[in-house]
């Protein structure tokens, strides 16, 4: 240390050394100079002792803990000489206590009780716990028994204080680690649940859906059928479209039958709604009426794509199921075919609706229903301005 | 060929994908770059100033709506298409509220994709039904509802004209189709959209900012 700091200040080492001798036989103030120096002067590799001391074997380790311990004994004893002190009933039991303190934390070492230590460690570090707390809590005892002028104002009150910031002050940290250490595996736990959850969904729908198709390659309507489902379920999943209610709203019930219709002739049915209302009997009219005429449209357009047009207004429903196909003439399509006649425009007018048809050759064809009543009227808030 | 080619620039983060929009584009437009990512799409479109920008919705990094406000803010004259795989209203209205003049899904077929781009070149707005849709939706008519409409009458409500349009755009029709049904020439259904357009972007009501979130409720 001498030669280093000699180093430092450009003299000799040996000035050094005679100047600390000196100083240390008269009155102690080198000695303590030399402890504060030897601790944080950094060595030839820029490493100070106290840098170093998380570092190094147990026994290395433990070592330099006693000279520090004994050092600051030193220092204390000094000072006490020296008359810088305030009273050896208000140091001592305090040193105690901040000894006991050192033991506890266990930030202090590093060494803590946590799982994936060995039992070994854990005993060791019960009994530094062990010994840290009857440390503070004779520290603590023996401060308040011995400051009588504390005593003579303090009453239980005093006691109850010093035992409450005793107890804070050894099970605070662990306190603090251990919510810690929860809120962590909670996010850990979370985070791996969604993860399977993800896993599970991709393996069930997607993996077995590109199995099929890689199976079903030569049939292109097929193909176009699986990947078209399959589009419509992982979208109902990521933008949750699909909710816990369905079927109990106009909108759902109208998404699910050009599903189905999706399903069975292989054509993309796209489905547009404005507004929504609760489903009652002649809305379920209306929505098979208009699967009818989307079935129509798959099976006879030849159009590949169905688009359909709901919208729900003050004055009732309307939906509009439209292809682009080869069209008809409605005036020649034979009595008993039961579609158009019965499925679609007397189903409607039944429940007090109408049925529209339109259609040119060559440019496809649009069927037009209408639901009117005071039935339609609410929409589940999200059209109008509520709150305005 | 009656008119040029529109020089287009083509940004979405799917190779694949990207090589799927160049097969179905074809000669029909002139492609002047394209990019994977947002820095690299704003940084190459300012560049090579193509005239329509086909844009992903979904990228990592702020997605085609952060491409559309950076590029913007320093060129206004790029217009914009957004392609999206999602129908989720808040992406649909987000990249058109960033100033996208158009949205139109990733299942489009080539001629219509190649159309709406020629659309969005002449300054004109591109409808899907859906965002037609939606737009129905978040503009519904205060008088069907249960109060009085607020804020800037002209910029928060959609004239009769403009409902009937966006009507039919939700059913599928295309802008030559609206005119013949409703007696109009194509320019003025042109002329609507581009207003609906113009409001869906500017209007502060407070069911286009509110209306999104709840549609995911509901």
């Amino acid at each position: 240390m001498c030669a280093g700091l000699a180093r430092w200040l450009g003299i000799d080492p040996v000035i050094v050394r005679v100047a600390f001798v000196v100083l240390g036989l008269s009155g102690g103030f080198g000695a303590v100079l030399y402890g504060a120096l030897w601790v944080g002067m950094p060595d030839d590799n820029g490493r100070s002792v106290a840098a170093k001391m998380g570092t190094g074997s147990a026994r290395d380790r433990s070592q330099r803990v006693l000279a520090i311990v004994l050092l600051s004994l030193g220092t204390l004893l000094l000072l006490r000489e020296t008359g810088l002190w305030i009273g050896d009933k208000f140091i001592w039991p305090l040193v105690l206590a901040a000894g006991g303190l050192a033991l506890v934390w266990p930030e202090s070492t590093g060494l803590a009780l946590r799982r994936g230590l060995g039992v070994h460690e854990n005993r060791r570090a019960l009994l530094r716990i062990g010994v840290g707390i009857v440390a503070v809590t004779v520290g603590i005892v023996v401060f308040g028994i011995a400051n009588t002028e504390w005593h003579e104002i303090g009453d239980v009150g005093l006691a109850v204080g010093l035992t409450i910031t005793g107890l804070l002050l050894i099970f605070g940290p662990w306190w603090l680690r251990l919510g810690r250490d929860l809120v962590e595996e909670r996010r850990r736990r979370i985070r791996s649940e969604e993860r399977a959850e993800v896993a599970a969904r991709i393996h069930d729908s997607v993996l077995q859906t590109l199995a099929l198709i890689q199976q079903k390659a030569g049939d292109a309507t097929e193909t176009a059928r699986l990947a078209r489902r399959q589009e419509r379920e992982l979208r109902d999943w990521l933008f949750g479209v699909a909710p816990a209610t369905d079927g109990v709203t106009l909108k759902a019930a109208m998404s699910r039958a050009a599903a189905e219709v999706e399903d069975l002739f292989g054509v993309v049915v796209d489905v547009v709604t404005v507004g929504d209302a609760g489903l009652d009997e002649r809305l379920e009219a209306l929505v098979s009426a208009a699967k009818e005429a989307m079935v129509n449209a798959a099976k006879f357009s030849g159009a590949p794509t169905v688009s359909v047009y709901v919208e729900v207004t003050g004055g009732g429903v309307t939906a509009y199921v439209r292809d682009r196909g080869a069209g008809f003439i409605p005036e020649t399509v034979p009595p008993d075919r039961q579609g158009i006649a019965e499925s679609i425009r007397g189903r409607m007018q039944r429940h007090g609706g109408s049925a529209n048809v339109r259609s040119t050759l060559g440019e496809g064809a649009e069927v037009e229903l209408m639901m009117p009543g005071a039935r339609a009227a609410p929409q589940s808030g999200e059209q109008a301005p509520s709150n305005a | 060929m009656p008119e040029t080619r529109p020089k287009v620039f083509l940004v979405d983060d799917h190779q694949l994908f990207r090589s799927g929009v160049k097969a179905e584009l074809g000669d029909a437009v002139e492609l002047v770059g394209e990019a994977d990512e947002v820095a690299a799409a704003v940084e190459l479109v300012l560049e090579r100033q193509p005239e329509v920008v086909l844009v992903d919705v979904h990228m990592p990094g702020g997605g085609g709506r952060a491409v559309i406000e950076e590029v913007l803010a320093k060129n206004g004259d790029v217009r914009f298409l957004a392609l999206s795989v999602s129908d989720a209203p808040e992406d649909v209205i987000g990249v058109i509220r960033a100033g996208a003049r158009g949205y139109v899904t990733k299942t489009i077929t080539g001629p219509e994709l190649v159309a709406a781009i020629e659309r969005v070149r002449d300054g004109d707005a591109v409808f899907s039904p859906r965002l037609a849709g939606f737009v129905l939706d978040a503009f519904a008519d205060p008088l069907s509802g249960d109060g009085p409409a607020t804020g800037d009458a002209d910029l928060d409500q959609l004239t009769a004209r403009e409902r009937d349009v966006l009507r039919y755009l939700a059913r599928g029709y295309t802008y030559k189709e609206i005119a013949g049904q409703l007696s109009i020439s194509v320019k003025t259904v042109e002329t609507h959209a581009s207003a609906v357009l113009r409001k869906l972007q500017l209007s502060n009501r407070h069911e286009l900012s509110r209306w999104a979130s709840d549609r995911r409720i509901v």
